[in-house]
């Protein structure tokens, strides 16, 4: 089946967040097609690179950029909702006059159409969040 | 070919930013020309509320562009009937969303469907994709 997911919530702060990492990733090992996964509300908090979580937990980012690799998924991170909340690529932060960027390898930052055309365009789309 | 979009507003307008995004995906899946439909319930129904007056919280009343979305092509908004209820709240406690009908001489029609939690269920069950805000 192809599938989209959608994660509205931040890291470390909602199981969400882990919910839609371990979804994804088992998705994939049951032989599924993940058409894209888009980052909303403070779900766009996933994709920093600048999070250090203490050493002996998970590191959310880091686990979505290896299996990003491994599977070329579309990682997209919503512009709006980035904007708001700090988040910025190269591009963006150059475009805005900011003195760093800070999303992680693996992750871009698109607009809001990219999330209804993962609906339109896949199978089911499967959203984490309250 | 369009899709049956329905989004689920659930939470109160300000409180948390949920209801103000919700908003910005309503209005970009109407430039896709997909079928959108719109739900308010629990404290979801607060956000069609009239009246409201943001400036004690410094923040920005975008209640009025829910006025706009009949001219977005969304012309079916369902109220949960229990929400509203266990609110003390009434239709006449929220704004009248209406859109006008091409095909009758831009007759102006109700977008709201005050509908019970079971009649939800149905139309819920008839649609493509479901995104819960």
């Amino acid at each position: 089946m192809k599938l989209s997911i959608q994660i509205n919530e931040g890291p470390y702060q909602h199981q969400a967040a882990d919910s839609a990492y371990q979804f994804t990733k088992a998705a994939l090992e049951k032989g599924h097609e993940i058409f894209r996964v888009f980052f909303y509300h403070d779900g766009v908090n996933n994709a920093t690179r600048l999070a250090i979580p203490p050493q002996d937990d998970r590191n959310i980012t880091q686990q979505w950029t290896e299996l990003q690799k491994e599977h070329e998924l579309d990682l997209v991170v919503c512009i709006a909702a980035a904007q708001r909340r700090g988040l910025l690529d190269e591009d963006e932060a150059k475009r805005q006059g900011k003195d760093a960027n800070n999303i992680a390898e693996g992750f871009r930052i698109s607009g809001l159409g990219q999330l209804i055309e993962a609906g339109i365009e896949a199978d089911r789309l499967v959203v984490f969040g309250d | 070919m369009a899709k049956k979009f329905m989004f689920v507003n659930r939470k109160a307008p300000y409180g948390t930013v949920y209801a103000l995004e919700s908003l910005e995906v309503v209005l970009i899946s109407a430039a896709f020309e997909q079928e959108v439909a719109l739900v308010f319930m629990d404290d979801g129904v607060y956000q069609l509320t009239k009246g409201q007056q943001t400036d004690g919280i410094g923040m920005k009343n975008f209640s009025p562009t829910y006025s706009a979305l009949g001219d977005y092509e969304i012309k079916d908004i369902y109220i949960e009937k229990e929400s509203l209820e266990a609110r003390g709240l009434t239709l006449d406690d929220l704004q009248h969303l209406v859109w006008e009908d091409e095909d009758e001489d831009w007759a102006e029609k109700d977008s709201i469907h005050l509908v019970s939690s079971k009649e939800l269920a149905a139309v819920m069950a008839d649609q493509e994709v479901v995104i819960t805000f």
